[in-house]
C-alpha cells in the first residue's frame, strides 16, 4: 500500500466518522432538559434498596457486573506492567542515596500526607452515601502513601509499603468480589443479585445490602493495584540500572 | 449564571489542552496535564457529575502526570548513561 493510497482510506473513514457524528449530534436531546428516563428509573431502583449514592447504586448493584469487568481491565493492566518492568537479566539494583529534601517540601509533604490518606478512606467508606467510592478513594488513598516518596525519600517509602503484601491485597480483594457474587448465586438468586442483605436504614453507613462491601472490595483492589503499578514505575525510575558495557 | 460557569470551566479546559499539546518538554507537559485534569474535574462537577469528577481528579491530575514524570527521570537517566 502506497502512502498515498493510506491518506485516502484515512481520509474515506474520518469523513464517514464525523459525518456520523453530526447527523447524532442532531438527534440528541437538549442541553439540560428535564426528560431522563434512565435517570428516573436509576434513582427509583436506587432508592428502593435505600442507597443514598445513586451512582453506587448503578455501578455496585444494577450493573455490579459491569464493574466486575472493569475491576478485572485494571488488574490485568497491572499484571501486565508488573511483567513488563520486572527486573531484567541484565540489569541490577543499586539502593539509591539518601537525598536531601527541602525544608517546606518535606513539611508540606508530611502535613499533607495522612489528611489525604484519610480523605481517600473516607471517600472509600461513604461510597454509598456521597460522591465517591471505592475507585476514587482508592486512587486518593494510593497516591497519598507517595507524598512519603516527597517528603522523605524512597528508602522510607519502601519500609511503609511491602509491595508483597499489596500484590496479595489486589489479589484478595478482586477475589472477595467475585465471592461476594457467587453468594448471590448459592443464595439461590443471581450473580450479584443485591438480595442477600438487608437493606438497612436510608442514609447509614451499612445501608444498601451488598453495596458497601462490594465497593470497599473495589476500594482495596484499586488502592493495592495502584501502589504496585506506582512501585513497579518507581522500580524503574530510581533502583535498577543497567549493566555496564552492555 | 450556572451556563456561564460551565463556559469558563469548558474554555479553561480547552486553553490547558491547547497550552498541554504545545509545550513540548514531557517533564513540564505532565504538570499542565495535571492542570488540565483538575479542569476537566471543575467541567464534570458543574455538570452535576461530582462522581466523574473525583476520578478525573484523582487518575488526571494525580496518578498520570506522576507516572510520567517518573518514565521521564528513566528515560533521562538512561541517556545520561549512555552518553558518558
Amino acid at each position: 500500500m502506497s502512502r498515498f493510497f493510506r491518506l485516502r482510506v484515512l481520509a474515506f473513514g474520518g469523513a464517514g466518522l464525523a459525518a456520523l457524528l453530526v447527523a447524532a449530534c442532531f438527534d440528541l436531546p437538549g442541553f439540560g432538559g428535564g426528560s431522563h428516563p434512565y435517570g428516573d428509573r436509576a434513582v427509583r431502583a436506587s432508592l428502593a434498596r435505600r442507597t443514598a449514592n445513586v451512582i453506587s447504586s448503578v455501578n455496585f448493584d444494577q450493573r455490579a457486573y459491569d464493574t466486575l469487568g472493569e475491576m478485572s481491565i485494571l488488574f490485568a493492566a497491572v499484571l501486565g506492567c508488573v511483567v513488563l518492568l520486572r527486573q531484567n537479566r541484565d540489569e541490577h539494583r543499586d539502593r539509591p542515596e539518601p537525598t536531601e529534601v527541602a525544608l517546606p517540601v518535606r513539611r508540606y509533604a508530611l502535613l499533607v500526607l495522612p489528611v489525604a490518606l484519610v480523605t481517600g478512606l473516607y471517600v472509600i467508606a461513604h461510597g454509598q452515601l456521597s460522591p465517591g467510592g471505592g475507585f476514587q478513594g482508592g486512587v486518593v488513598a494510593a497516591t497519598a502513601l507517595h507524598l512519603l516518596y516527597l517528603g522523605a525519600d524512597y528508602g522510607a517509602l519502601e519500609r511503609v509499603r511491602p509491595i508483597g503484601v499489596f500484590e496479595v491485597t489486589d489479589s484478595l480483594a478482586a477475589c472477595s468480589y467475585l465471592v461476594l457474587g457467587l453468594a448471590g448465586v448459592l443464595a439461590g438468586t443471581a450473580f450479584l443479585a443485591n438480595t442477600l442483605l438487608p437493606y438497612g436504614t436510608f442514609n447509614t453507613l451499612s445501608s444498601g445490602g451488598t453495596v458497601p462491601l462490594l465497593n470497599a472490595a473495589i476500594g482495596m483492589e484499586v488502592a493495592s493495584a495502584v501502589v504496585v503499578l506506582l512501585a513497579r514505575f518507581l522500580d524503574q525510575a530510581v533502583e535498577i540500572e543497567e549493566e555496564k558495557g552492555s | 449564571m450556572a451556563d456561564a460557569v460551565i463556559v469558563v470551566a469548558l474554555l479553561l479546559t480547552a486553553g490547558a489542552a491547547t497550552a498541554a499539546v504545545a509545550v513540548r518538554d514531557p517533564a513540564r507537559q505532565a504538570l499542565v496535564l495535571s492542570l488540565l485534569g483538575l479542569f476537566l474535574g471543575v467541567v464534570f462537577t458543574v455538570l452535576q457529575a461530582p462522581d466523574v469528577g473525583l476520578s478525573q481528579l484523582a487518575v488526571g491530575s494525580a496518578l498520570t502526570p506522576l507516572l510520567i514524570m517518573l518514565s521521564v527521570r528513566k528515560v533521562r537517566r538512561r541517556g545520561k548513561e549512555g552518553g558518558k
